[in-house]
């Protein structure tokens, strides 16, 4: 698997460390209420199919990564720095869109 | 009263020379990791020039000189590798003094990148991988900044911490890079 760092362009995945669901980067604001921060917290898709995680590039330049991926095809479809798309940015898009 | 003794890095555990392949340690001088504050990448870089007179290096990329380098070490970072950093670049970035927190080996010959190629999986080939080039990778699982200086000279820094393990990976890369080519 090949994940493309923004920053530095196609890598192997072993310079990448796996965070889990970018539902981490919208968190709710303090008072949202019981519901929606245990939402936050405690519930995740595991769809067979497209999926958008955080990965870190840890062995790499250190960015935090959004990488939209397929589970089924292993395929990735999108990466962009985590710091572009809490800006709503969203620029310098990676990934091969094949 | 204890007497100390500064020892570099990789103080007797690197100077090696397998088949045509050389490893050194190198010694950098300062050591200063630079991080600039958000919208003074520009000033930073400015400064530096006046300063040290280089650039700031893109992602992948390093400017000066050798005595006075800097390398491009990751998001948002570069290390200054050489002088004392002038006092001036604090006003744009944060300084960090490294000098003591990496260990610097220089590998040099004509099969060094195959020796590089067995410890790391980025990719190192002429038209990819060209002088002046340099990257934040994985060296047999160690975070490593790998800069190519020369046709056949690379520049590999590892934590100091690993100093004893890259220079063992090192070693068992070179003697199998050799086997291979002998005869």
């Amino acid at each position: 698997m090949r994940i493309t760092c923004p920053v530095c362009g196609e890598r192997d995945r072993r310079e990448f460390h796996y965070k889990g669901d970018a539902v981490a980067l919208n968190r709710p604001d303090p008072d949202a209420g019981d519901a929606a921060w245990d939402d936050y917290i405690h519930t995740r898709d595991n769809p067979a199919g497209e999926t958008r995680d955080l990965w870190y590039h840890e062995t790499g330049c250190a960015a935090w990564i959004v990488v939209t991926r397929n589970t089924v095809s292993h395929e990735v479809l999108d990466t962009r720095l985590a710091s572009d798309v809490v800006r709503g940015a969203g620029k310098r898009g990676g990934g091969v869109r094949k | 009263m204890t007497r100390l003794a500064a020892r570099t890095p990789l103080q007797g555990l690197l100077s090696l020379t397998v088949g045509d392949q050389t490893v050194t340690e190198a010694d950098c001088g300062f050591m200063t990791s630079i991080a600039p504050w958000r919208g003074q990448d520009a000033a930073l870089s400015e400064a530096l020039k006046a300063a040290h007179g280089m650039s700031a290096p893109g992602p992948g990329r390093i400017t000066g000189r050798e005595g006075a380098r800097a390398i491009w070490f990751g998001q948002r970072m570069i290390l200054l590798a050489g002088p004392a950093p002038d006092p001036s670049l604090a006003a744009h970035a944060a300084l960090t003094d490294q000098s003591d927190a990496w260990a610097v080996a220089r590998l040099q010959g004509p099969q060094a990148r195959e020796v590089l190629m067995r410890l790391t999986p980025i990719d190192l080939r002429d038209g990819v991988f060209k002088n002046g080039h340099t990257a934040r990778t994985d060296l047999r699982h160690m975070m490593a900044s790998i800069t190519r200086l020369g046709g056949q000279s690379y520049q590999i820094m590892v934590f100091r911490a690993f100093a004893q393990t890259l220079a063992h990976d090192l070693q068992v890369a070179m003697e199998g890079v050799a086997a291979r080519h002998e005869g």
